[in-house]
């Protein structure tokens, strides 16, 4: 059963003059799961593409060994590649939206996954897409098959995308973070999915940023950084006594139960010290948004003191964005109130609706859509210090403060979001927040666009900026191990109502409602030494 | 990446479009500079003659020296051509804003004033106009910005309609900043960007509109040196005097094929991309 599938030696890659990938060996035997971990940029998806023969035009690659099947695949045309793709190799990539074509129903999609290798009848075809798209769990896959991926969930276009990379039996599946992109019960379901093929003796080559999401599924672990692997072996042994310092790193990094209180990022700082909650800033009362007939907020209300974290916890979908457009007074409810610092949003005039932003700041999941594209961080943070009033010739003074708090460097400036990094980008989004000196900053899915060392880094300095300043903050996230870290309380959303609310620690250890129960369940954890084996699912 | 940097670094006939352009400007702005003599001062004795070295480009039909005549014509034409633009952008854009930042009733109203503009073949368009305004210089330029201003209209208000909805705009609203203060620093220049490209190849067209207007009469009046008036001019002695034709014909397609080149070379440096 230990049948090499994939033999990767001393593998380089070279886009121009920058080498990605330097010195990558990889094995994956039959029907095991290996787990190549890495942030962005580290070359982990670089490496995977060149298993398929997919590294792109403009890349340099060599390696001194690569089999794929026990042949020899360094000199591989471009039709052995081919038929390597599909039949040997099945490759799920990460954004299933923009992987499917738009204009094919995803029934055409997966057939086409068949066709060039087997000869069949239509008839054949359509059976065999239906019964693809069950083994992948998709509901009456019938249906489903003449639907266009626009009118498919997140989780079923994964699904399908999963299903057209199994239409030909490979050998082998690798999944680019295949869950990346999906809410937690989705991602659960996905992986007990992958975990189902695996069981059927697929192997599995799992890509992902996410140290807890692999830690259930793979045997193996590699852990990649600057395109060189620095740590691989058993996943217990890697998750549980990492040796590298960056496997560590990344380790502390997961916000969870057990970090919460502490840094996750090893910088030094003060610890987090929470005073005692101040006036209500945010009362939100009986809040109703109806879009088109649909309602997406129905009846929530929440309250959030000044110095606190209140916590959003909900799936796409559940009304939470729509709510904090509500609480920014971007957003008009069709029924309900909310008031900021006292003063409701109704009935308010332009000009002092203007003045009660100021203390309502906002900080997105994604920064740079946030910025001008012209406008460089100097003109973004002034244009924020004009609104809050400070007067021309102490505003350079001011943005370089600004950034000192965020810590980022005076030579930042002149830069554009654009040449700066994604942890970058969100600090100037924060500084930018904080330059009218709000009381509240809504933070929308703040770190999700972000690598988990980054991710940790944001989440300190968020911390570090409540301890300072007082200021409250409505966090809204989907990540639950991130709420948990970072929230003092707590409110779960669903199909627009706050299904269940209050203390972080007594909501994540006491849940009341089902679907907070169904939620935390399914969390991806690292690791427990004392774990029962993992749940397992018969296919339908 | 070697792809980006060839767009980033001109080839000749960039290089060949600036220097000619840059001459053209100079011609316009100090006619004397280039020539000495006057372009209107007629010599019967020197009627039509070839290209000689005392007249590099040939004469007229009235002995003019043809080549003092274009680098003078450079003036009225590249004033058309930019006072066309002009006049159509500004038009353009209150449209285009209007129609994008307004309501659906504003935005489906006057897209469909600028749809029949646009049904309409442009010169029977320009005619109609001038048959109103009476022939003229000014008229022509009003004639031909008139159908040039949907095509401005339609990019502004498409760019609006997609910027005012951008996540910046959202962030600077929550900021706190002014409508007004909005569409003027984040709304207006960033839709503007794809305009600036598409201006200047648009120059191009208005020089060669103004020019057609001239050759049917319509336009500058002779004894004025412009181009298509003296292309029109050039027509009787074709046959005879190909070169009082010709050359102005020249220096309009000169015109037009350098402001082109380097208004694609401008367009694929803001896009950041090779077209």
């Amino acid at each position: 059963m230990s049948e090499e599938l994939v033999e990767l030696t001393g593998l380089t890659v070279e886009f121009g003059t920058t080498r990605v990938v330097k010195g990558v060996s990889l094995t994956v035997r039959s029907g095991e799961c290996v787990a190549l971990v890495g942030e962005s940029g580290s070359g982990k998806s670089v490496t995977a593409r060149t298993l398929l023969g997919l590294t792109g035009d403009g890349a340099r690659v060599k390696a001194e060994t690569l089999r794929i099947g026990g042949r020899d695949a360094t000199a591989f045309t471009e039709r052995q590649w081919r038929e390597v793709r599909g039949t040997g190799i099945g490759y799920v990539l990460q954004d299933a939206l923009v992987s499917l074509d738009p204009l094919r129903t995803i029934g055409k999609e997966v057939a086409e996954a068949i066709r060039p290798y087997r000869t069949a009848s239509r008839a054949d075809i359509r059976k065999r897409v239906v019964h693809l798209l069950e083994a992948v769990g998709v509901p009456e896959p019938e249906v489903r098959a003449s639907q266009y991926p626009h009118e498919l969930s997140g989780g079923l276009r994964q699904r399908a995308l999963i299903a057209s990379a199994i239409a030909c039996d490979p050998v082998l599946l690798i999944a680019d973070e295949p869950t990346t992109a999906l809410d937690v019960t989705v991602q659960a379901q996905i992986l007990r999915l992958l975990g189902l093929r695996k069981r059927t003796g697929t192997a599995l080559l799992l890509i992902s940023h996410d140290l807890a999401v692999v830690a259930e599924l793979a045997d193996r672990v590699l852990v990649m950084k600057d395109g060189v692997i620095v740590e691989e072996g058993a996943t217990e042994d890697v998750l549980t006594s990492p040796r590298h310092p960056y496997t560590r790193e990344l380790l502390a990094a997961v916000p969870g139960e057990h970090a919460r209180g502490t840094r996750l990022s090893g910088t030094p700082g003060v610890p987090q010290r929470r005073g005692e909650p101040g006036e209500i800033v945010i009362e939100a009362r009986d809040l109703v948004k109806t879009f088109k007939g649909r309602p997406a907020v129905r009846e929530v209300s929440f309250r959030l003191r000044a110095g606190e974290t209140l916590g959003l916890v909900g799936e796409s979908g559940s009304g939470k964005t729509t709510t904090a457009r509500l609480v920014l007074g971007l957003l008009d409810p069709d029924a309900g109130s909310v008031e900021i610092d006292g003063h409701d949003w109704r009935g308010l005039t332009r000009a002092r609706k203007r003045e009660l932003r100021r203390h309502i700041q906002v900080v997105y999941q994604d920064p740079l859509s946030s910025f001008d594209p012209r406008f460089n961080v100097r003109r973004i943070l002034d244009e924020a210090l004009h609104v809050g009033g400070e007067p021309k010739e102490s505003r350079i003074d001011r943005s370089v403060e600004l950034l000192e708090q965020v810590g980022l460097d005076a030579s930042i400036l002149e830069r554009r979001p654009l040449s700066l990094s994604g942890g970058q980008r969100q600090r100037v989004a924060i500084a930018r927040a904080l330059a009218p000196r709000p009381r509240v900053i809504v933070c929308d899915e703040p770190v999700s666009a972000l690598d988990v060392s980054v991710q940790a880094q944001v989440l300190d300095l968020l911390a570090d900026l409540q301890a300072d300043l007082g200021v409250a903050y409505l966090f809204i996230s989907h990540h639950l191990g991130v709420v948990r870290h970072v929230s003092d309380r707590v409110a779960v959303m669903k199909d627009g109502r706050i299904v269940e609310t209050g203390d972080v620690e007594s909501v994540f250890t006491d849940p009341r409602h089902d679907y907070t129960r169904e939620l935390i369940a399914a969390v991806p954890r690292l690791p427990d030494p004392s774990r029962a084996a993992v749940e397992e699912e018969v296919p339908a | 990446m070697s792809r980006v940097r060839e767009c980033r670094t001109p080839r000749p006939g960039v290089w060949g479009a600036a220097v000619f352009l840059v001459l053209l400007i100079a011609a316009a702005v100090f006619p004397g500079l280039l020539v000495s003599g006057d372009p209107n001062g007629t010599d019967m004795l020197a009627a039509l003659q070839g290209p000689t070295a005392d007249h590099p480009l040939g004469t007229d039909a009235n002995g003019r020296d043809l080549l003092t005549r274009i680098v003078h014509g450079a003036r009225p034409s590249l004033l058309a051509g930019l006072g066309v633009t002009a006049l159509s952008i500004a038009a353009g854009t209150v449209i285009g804003l209007a129609a994008g930042l307004g309501g659906r009733i504003a935005d489906e109203t006057l897209m469909r004033l600028v749809d029949v503009v646009l049904s309409i073949p442009t010169l029977m368009l320009a005619l109609l106009v001038i048959t109103i305004t009476g022939p003229g210089v000014f008229n022509t330029v009003l004639a031909i910005a008139f159908f040039m201003v949907p095509k401005y209209a339609r990019l502004i208000r498409t760019q609006v309609a997609v910027i005012r909805r951008a996540g910046f705009v959202e962030a600077a609203t929550s900021l706190g900043l002014t409508r007004v203060r909005i569409v003027l620093r984040h709304i207006l220049p960033n839709a503007f960007q794809p305009l600036l490209a598409l201006a200047t190849i648009e120059v191009g067209a208005a020089i060669v509109a103004v020019a057609s207007l001239s050759f049917l009469g319509l336009g500058a009046k002779p004894p004025a040196p412009e181009w298509g008036a003296m292309l029109a001019g050039g027509r009787d002695y074709f046959s005879v005097a190909w070169w009082v034709a010709v050359f102005p014909g020249v220096a309009i397609t000169l015109t037009v094929l350098s402001i082109t080149v380097l208004g694609r070379y401008l367009q694929r440096r803001l896009e950041g991309r090779p077209a």
